[in-house]
């Protein structure tokens, strides 16, 4: 098998008396978009923080494209991007400017009208940073991160503080980096941002990683019971075979087996002639998931 | 690209960056000389104890010390506290580029300006003063400019390592500068200052720097020549600034 492109072992921070990580296991494939989801103050940021070689671990084994960051090797650093959550640039050069700066960092930078294009900003190559709204220096950030052509790009919290259509637009743009093949470390307190853009997701709380997987099959999430709700109009009632739940004039019915018990009841209201109005097929979504998975650890 | 072109790139754009900020480039560039102005008006009669010494001889190299600091300490500490504050120095230590490279560009654009600057101050000191360039002390000019400038961008690193956060820096560097420019023969030519005020000011740098320049323009006026004490003393300082800076010097912003 292929080395990842980020394990970590047992990784622990303490910051005086407070453990930020309480040892954590990590494993991160190339080209992968890997999630972690937590809280704030969780511990993600300071976990990214370390893969990027800003913080050094109190304990633990991190290594990252087969370098251990805390070293802070110029050759590491040639190999990664980074997006801070805060913004950082240079107010008073432009945005191709900027960007040229960084990409002259790099062995192997990406061509910069290139990096421009997949952030966006075309029509605002010419503008100075400081000219620019909140979430076009964000994208200035992307374009920082990626001058260099990295193999990993770290987002710490990409979308914080984005309005809905900001964030919808940054979202377009980080699965545009993964067609790349890029490998990307991200960290959000979005489930829905985990959702769309993950492939595989680790939730954390209190420094602790309480579950991972793929944004499907998280917290078991793909064999959690399914639960079916519908309404019968009239004075139509369901057979006590079904062993159905009332709730506000609702029939709910749980199960683990959904195909065969959908056969069974669509079977059942087709032969006796009556509409399951409002039928509703759902299983838990991953917010409520995460939030049991963050309740959890806290008791 | 080599270390060195890194550099030299990092100054250019740095270069590009200031021009583009019309306040730090108004106060770097329109202070010194208007306060040249102001100041041989309202001390026209500081001539000192020297026979037909004048104002203009006393204020062309305060100005030139004044601008010179300006150009490096107050530029550095308060441009770097920003970056810091910003986020800027933490991207950067994100990157390839070396740290060194990265304070070199801020610290050679310094002194570039600092350089410029002392051009146009002694340049309006001769057309519009008649106060002569000390061509006959030029190895001493380039001297003194030389350890200076160094020393107070390693005095405006130093700095700020301390600053608490962006928004007080302006505070902060006035407050250390301001005072010091009062006592230490810069602002005004103090004939008999008490005896323990002498005794500050001859402890920080920026009176050595100002006595050099005075010896160096005006020797009649300094009552004295050149004395490479002074040099020492202001290179002790930026030593000591430098090693500050190397103990505490922070690319993380504080939040």
């Amino acid at each position: 098998m292929a080395e990842p492109a980020i394990r970590v072992r047992g990784l622990r921070k303490q910051y005086g008396p407070v453990e930020a990580v309480g040892g954590i296991d990590l494993e991160v494939a190339v080209g992968e978009v890997f999630a972690l989801l937590g809280p704030n103050g969780a511990g993600k940021t300071t976990t990214a923080e370390i893969l990027e070689g800003h913080r050094s671990p109190s304990a633990g084994e991190v290594r990252v494209l087969g370098h251990d960051p805390a070293r802070g090797e110029r050759a590491y650093r040639e190999r990664i991007g980074i997006v801070l959550q805060s913004t950082g640039v240079e107010e008073y050069l432009t945005v191709r400017e900027t960007v040229a700066l960084h990409a002259g960092y790099y062995p192997r930078p990406r061509d910069v009208d290139d990096v421009i294009g997949l952030v966006g900003l075309e029509e605002q190559a010419d503008r100075r940073v400081r000219q620019l709204s909140g979430g076009q220096r964000r994208r200035v950030d992307l374009a920082v991160a990626l001058a260099g052509d990295p193999e990993l790009l770290f987002l710490d919290e990409p979308t914080t503080g984005f309005d809905p259509s900001a964030r919808r637009q940054a979202w377009e743009m980080i699965r545009g980096l993964t067609a790349l093949g890029k490998t990307i470390f991200l960290t959000t307190h979005f489930m829905d941002e985990a959702q769309l853009l993950a492939h595989r997701v680790a939730v954390i709380a209190r420094g602790e990683i309480v579950a991972q997987g793929s944004p499907r099959t998280l917290g078991d999430r793909h064999r959690a019971t399914t639960t079916v709700r519908f309404a019968l109009e009239g004075d139509t009632e369901l057979p006590d075979r079904f062993g159905a739940e009332r709730d506000d004039g609702q029939y709910v019915l749980r199960t683990d087996r959904p195909t065969e018990l959908l056969h069974e009841l669509t079977e059942w209201a087709v032969a006796a002639s009556v509409e399951l109005a409002g039928l509703e097929v759902s299983r838990p979504t991953l917010e409520d998931v995460y939030l049991q998975l963050t309740a959890e650890s806290r008791t | 690209m080599t270390d060195v072109g890194l550099a030299l790139r990092q100054v250019r754009y740095e270069n590009r960056a200031f021009w583009r900020n019309p306040a730090a480039a108004f106060f770097t560039f329109a202070f010194p000389l208007l306060f040249m102005v102001i100041f041989n008006v309202i001390f026209a009669e500081t001539g000192g104890a020297a026979p037909g010494a004048r104002a203009s001889d006393f204020f062309t190299p305060a100005i030139i010390v004044f601008a010179v600091i300006t150009a490096t300490y107050t530029n550095i500490a308060m441009t770097v506290s920003i970056a810091r504050d910003s986020g800027v120095l933490k991207r950067i230590r994100g990157t390839p580029l070396p740290a060194m490279a990265y304070l070199f560009g801020r610290i050679a654009h310094a002194v570039l300006v600092a350089l410029l600057l002392v051009a146009i101050v002694a340049a309006f000191g001769a057309i519009a003063y008649d106060v002569s360039f000390p061509w006959e002390h030029i190895g001493a000019l380039t001297l003194t400019l030389a350890v200076a400038a160094a020393s107070f961008c390693a005095l405006g690193l130093a700095v700020s390592a301390l600053m608490p956060s962006a928004d007080a820096a302006p505070a902060i560097v006035n407050a250390t500068i301001l005072p010091l420019l009062f006592i230490s023969n810069v602002f005004i030519r103090l004939e008999d200052p008490p005896a323990w005020m002498d005794l500050l000011a001859g402890f920080f740098p920026v009176r050595h720097f100002a006595d050099a320049m005075l010896a160096i323009y005006s020797p009649a006026m300094a009552g004295g020549s050149f004395d490479p004490l002074d040099l020492a003393v202001i290179g002790a300082w930026g030593v000591a600034g430098v090693l500050f800076s190397l103990r505490f010097f922070s690319w993380e912003p504080r939040r």
